[in-house]
C-alpha cells in the first residue's frame, strides 16, 4: 500500500529527469561524439567514431581529440573565446549600471504602480527577438535615427559610425538582455523588509549609508542571479555579433556559425561548442558554490 | 539592591511636582493617514528616567505617536519636544532616541556583534571602544556567547535579546519598544518584563513602550497612556488606573469588572446613593460631580465583591441576591460567575485561603454577594 502511494510522486519526479536526459544529456553526447571523429565528405560530413559495439573497446583507447589540441593552436579560437567573455563581462556591468536603479525605482514605486511597471519591462518579449535586434540596424545606421536626431540636436555634423562596430553589439546585447537584470533583481528588492530600512535610520545611519550597509548586500542575491542570466546567453551570443556587428567583432558563436556552415566541419564545431558549454559551467558552479555559503553561513 | 531600587521606585512621581520639567512633550499632535485621524490633537507629557506605556488596543493610534517620536512619521499637527527642543524637521537618523521594533528588524547578513555594532559605527567612534561598548551589552543581556551568530541561527528569544542590545548600545536619551515581548512565549515574557525593568533602572534612561497587553503595562511601567481611537483616555499610574478608571472603557480594558448602570440617587459630600437598573441599590464613597436623576455606571472589580450563602447584615445596600451559574477553578482563587433575578451575569472571586471548606459554594446555589462602600466607583462616562 506504501509502494503504491509513492509511486506518483516518484514518477512526477522522474519528469524532469527524463526531459534533461532526452533533450540534454542525449544531445550533448552526441556532440560530444561527433567532436571526437574526423571531417569526412560524406552525409554526414564526419567519420563514425566506432561502427558497432564490439568497436567501442577497440576505439575507447585511441580516442582522437585532435579537435580539441586544433581549437588550442589556432589563435582564432582563443580570441573569439576571450574576446566573447570579455564582450559578455563588459556587457553584464553595463546591464547591472542600468538595471538596478531601474529595479530600485520599481521596488520603491507606489504598490499599485508596481504591476504597470513589470509590465512594461516585460512588454518587449512580446515582439520577436530578431525583429527587435533588426530594428537597431534602423536606429544606428549611419543615416538612421540616432544620426538624424543628433543632426538636429546639432551634437555632430558628421555622422557616428556606430553599426557594424562593437559599440552597436554592446548596445544590443544590453538591451536585449536588461529584463534578465532587472527581473531578479526586483524580485529581491521588492520583497527586502522595509523595516530594516528604519532600523538602519533609527540607529544614526544616512539613507546613503544605509543603501551601501543593508539595501545593497541583501540584493546580492539577485545581482548574482542577474548577471548569470545575462552573462551566460551573451557569451554564446550569434545573432547580435552577426546583425549589428562588424569585421572586427569576434564572437564564439559567429565562428561556430561559420565551422558548422562554411566549413563544413562539424567535428571541429562541435568541439568549439563543447569547451563553450565547459567554460559556461564554471561561472554557474561557482556561483551555486557561493550561494550554498551564503545560506550556511546564515 | 532590590529594596534600594524599590525605595526609589516608590518616591519616583516627578508628574505629581508641578516644578518638574517634562523630558518628552507632545503637544496638540495630530497625524492623518488620508482620511483617517490616528491620533486626534493629544497633549502628553513623559518625564526623564520615566517608564512610560502607550497602551490600547491595535489600531488606537499608540504605534503613529511613538513612530512619529522616533521620526518615522511626520505629525500632521502639533510639536513633539525633546528636552525643550522641536524634533520637527529632524531626521530619524539623528534624533536622540532608539526603537527596538515589534519584528526586531535585525539586519540578516550581519553577525549579532555586527548588529549591535552597527549604530556605534554610524557614530564614528574608535574601533577598540565600538568592541569595549558592544561586548559591555552583549553581556548585559546575557548573549555574550552568541556574538558570531547570524540573526536566523538564534531563537526567537534570543533575537529578542540583540535586538534590544542594538537598542540600548547608542545609550539613547529615549529607548522606544514597540510590543517588544509580543512574539515570545508566556513564560519567557515574564521573565524578559523583570528583566527590562531592572535594565531600565541600571542604566536610567527613559522608556516608551507600546503594548496591547495590559498585564505587560501594569507590571512595568511607571505611568500608562491609556488609548481609544486616537485619543488618551487617562494617563495615570497602574494602581490608579486600575483603582480608579476615569471612564467605562478604561476599567474594562484593564482587568476584569462588573459594570451597572444607574440613575443618582441622592449625593453627600462624602457619599453618593445609586439605584441600579438591575434593581439594587448601591451607596459608593464618591467625590463626584453627579445631580441627583443622572444616569451613571457602577463599576465593582470581581476580587472586591464577597461570595457568601448567609445574607450580609444590611442587605438593602451594596448587596445583590443571585444564583451560581459558573465556577472556574484557578487553584490559588477561584471566579464565580452569579446570575442576578434580573438575568446579568456578575463576576465574583475569591482567594483560596483554606484548604478544606465545610459548605463550598457550588453549581446552582443561592448566593449573596456584597461589598464595602469603598469597593467601586463611579463613572460618568
Amino acid at each position: 500500500m506504501g509502494e503504491r502511494k509513492t509511486l506518483g510522486p516518484r514518477i512526477a519526479t522522474w519528469i524532469p529527469y527524463a526531459w534533461l536526459i532526452i533533450f540534454f544529456l542525449a544531445p550533448f553526447l552526441i556532440v560530444f561524439k561527433i567532436s571526437l571523429s574526423e571531417p569526412t565528405l560524406a552525409v554526414p560530413p564526419y567519420a563514425p567514431v566506432f561502427e558497432s559495439l564490439a568497436d567501442i573497446w577497440v576505439k575507447i583507447g585511441a580516442l582522437s581529440f585532435a579537435n580539441y589540441t586544433w581549437l588550442a593552436e589556432d589563435a582564432l579560437y582563443i580570441k573569439a573565446y576571450g574576446s566573447s567573455l570579455w564582450i559578455a563581462f563588459v556587457s553584464t556591468i553595463l546591464a547591472f549600471l542600468i538595471g538596478y536603479p531601474i529595479a530600485y525605482g520599481m521596488a520603491r514605486a507606489p504598490r499599485g504602480l508596481r504591476p504597470i511597471l513589470l509590465m512594461m519591462v516585460i512588454l518587449p518579449f512580446w515582439t520577436s527577438f530578431l525583429i527587435r535586434v533588426y530594428a537597431w540596424i534602423g536606429i544606428l545606421k549611419p543615416e538612421g535615427l540616432l544620426n538624424q536626431f543628433l543632426f538636429f540636436v546639432g551634437v555632430i555634423d558628421q555622422p557616428l559610425t556606430i553599426i557594424n562596430t562593437n559599440i552597436a553589439v554592446y548596445i544590443g546585447i544590453v538591451y536585449s538582455y536588461l529584463p534578465f537584470m532587472v527581473l531578479p533583481l526586483y524580485a529581491s528588492l521588492e520583497r527586502m523588509d522595509e523595516t530594516l530600512l528604519e532600523a538602519a535610520a533609527d540607529l544614526g545611519s544616512t539613507p546613503l549609508k544605509t543603501f551601501w550597509q543593508v539595501t545593497f548586500p541583501l540584493s546580492l542575491p539577485g545581482v548574482f542571479a542577474g548577471a548569470l542570466l545575462v552573462f551566460i546567453p551573451a557569451v554564446g551570443e550569434f545573432v547580435i555579433p552577426d546583425l549589428l556587428g562588424g569585421s572586427e567583432t569576434l564572437m564564439i558563436g559567429r565562428t561556430l556559425w561559420n565551422e558548422f556552415f562554411f566549413n563544413r566541419d562539424w567535428p571541429v564545431a562541435s568541439a568549439v561548442a563543447i569547451v563553450l558549454l565547459a567554460l559556461l559551467v564554471v561561472p554557474i558552479v561557482i556561483f551555486q558554490n557561493a550561494q550554498a555559503r551564503m545560506r550556511e553561513t546564515r | 539592591m532590590k529594596a534600594a531600587l524599590g525605595a526609589v521606585r516608590r518616591s519616583f512621581q516627578p508628574w505629581a511636582d508641578p516644578a518638574a520639567k517634562p523630558f518628552i512633550t507632545f503637544r496638540g499632535v495630530t497625524k492623518r493617514f488620508g482620511q483617517f485621524v490616528a491620533v486626534d490633537n493629544q497633549t502628553l507629557e513623559i518625564f526623564e528616567r520615566e517608564f512610560h506605556a502607550l497602551l490600547g488596543p491595535s489600531g488606537c493610534g499608540k504605534t503613529t505617536l511613538l513612530r512619529m517620536l522616533a521620526g518615522f512619521e511626520t505629525p500632521s499637527e502639533g510639536d513633539i519636544l525633546l528636552e525643550d527642543k522641536p524634533l520637527a524637521g529632524v531626521p530619524p537618523h539623528r534624533r536622540p532616541v532608539n526603537m527596538m521594533f515589534q519584528s526586531y528588524a535585525l539586519f540578516p547578513h550581519m553577525s549579532v556583534e555586527a548588529n549591535v555594532a552597527f549604530g556605534l559605527k554610524q557614530d564614528k567612534l574608535p574601533k577598540s571602544e565600538i568592541g569595549d561598548r558592544v561586548a559591555d551589552v552583549l553581556k548585559l543581556v546575557k548573549m555574550e556567547a552568541f556574538a558570531r551568530r547570524k540573526p536566523d541561527q538564534l531563537s526567537g528569544g534570543q533575537r529578542q535579546r540583540v535586538a534590544l542590545a542594538r537598542a540600548i548600545a547608542k545609550r539613547p536619551k529615549v529607548l522606544l519598544l514597540d510590543e517588544p515581548l509580543g512574539a515570545l512565549d508566556k513564560k519567557l515574557r515574564e521573565e524578559t518584563q523583570f528583566e527590562l525593568i531592572n535594565l531600565q533602572e541600571t542604566l536610567g534612561l527613559t522608556f516608551v513602550i507600546v503594548t496591547h497587553d495590559q498585564e505587560e503595562a501594569m507590571t512595568m511601567a511607571d505611568r500608562i497612556s491609556v488609548m481609544d481611537h486616537g485619543r488618551i483616555v487617562q494617563v495615570a499610574s497602574p494602581a490608579e488606573i486600575y483603582e480608579r478608571p476615569k471612564s467605562r472603557y478604561v476599567a474594562d480594558f484593564i482587568g476584569s469588572v462588573n459594570i451597572f448602570e444607574a440613575e443618582v440617587d441622592n449625593v453627600t459630600p462624602e457619599r453618593i446613593h445609586l439605584a441600579t437598573t438591575d434593581g439594587f441599590d448601591v451607596a459608593c464613597d464618591a467625590d463626584i460631580a453627579a445631580a441627583k436623576g443622572q444616569t451613571v455606571w457602577f463599576a465593582v472589580r470581581p476580587e472586591k465583591v464577597r461570595i457568601s450563602h448567609a445574607a450580609p447584615a444590611d442587605a438593602g445596600i451594596n448587596a445583590v441576591a443571585g444564583e451560581v451559574w459558573d465556577i472556574a477553578y484557578f487553584g490559588d482563587m477561584t471566579l464565580f460567575n452569579v446570575r442576578l433575578d434580573s438575568g446579568r451575569i456578575v463576576r465574583a472571586s475569591a482567594m483560596n485561603a483554606a484548604r478544606i471548606v465545610e459548605q463550598p459554594i457550588t453549581w446552582e446555589d443561592r448566593v449573596w454577594l456584597s461589598w464595602s462602600a469603598d469597593a467601586g466607583v463611579v463613572l460618568l462616562d
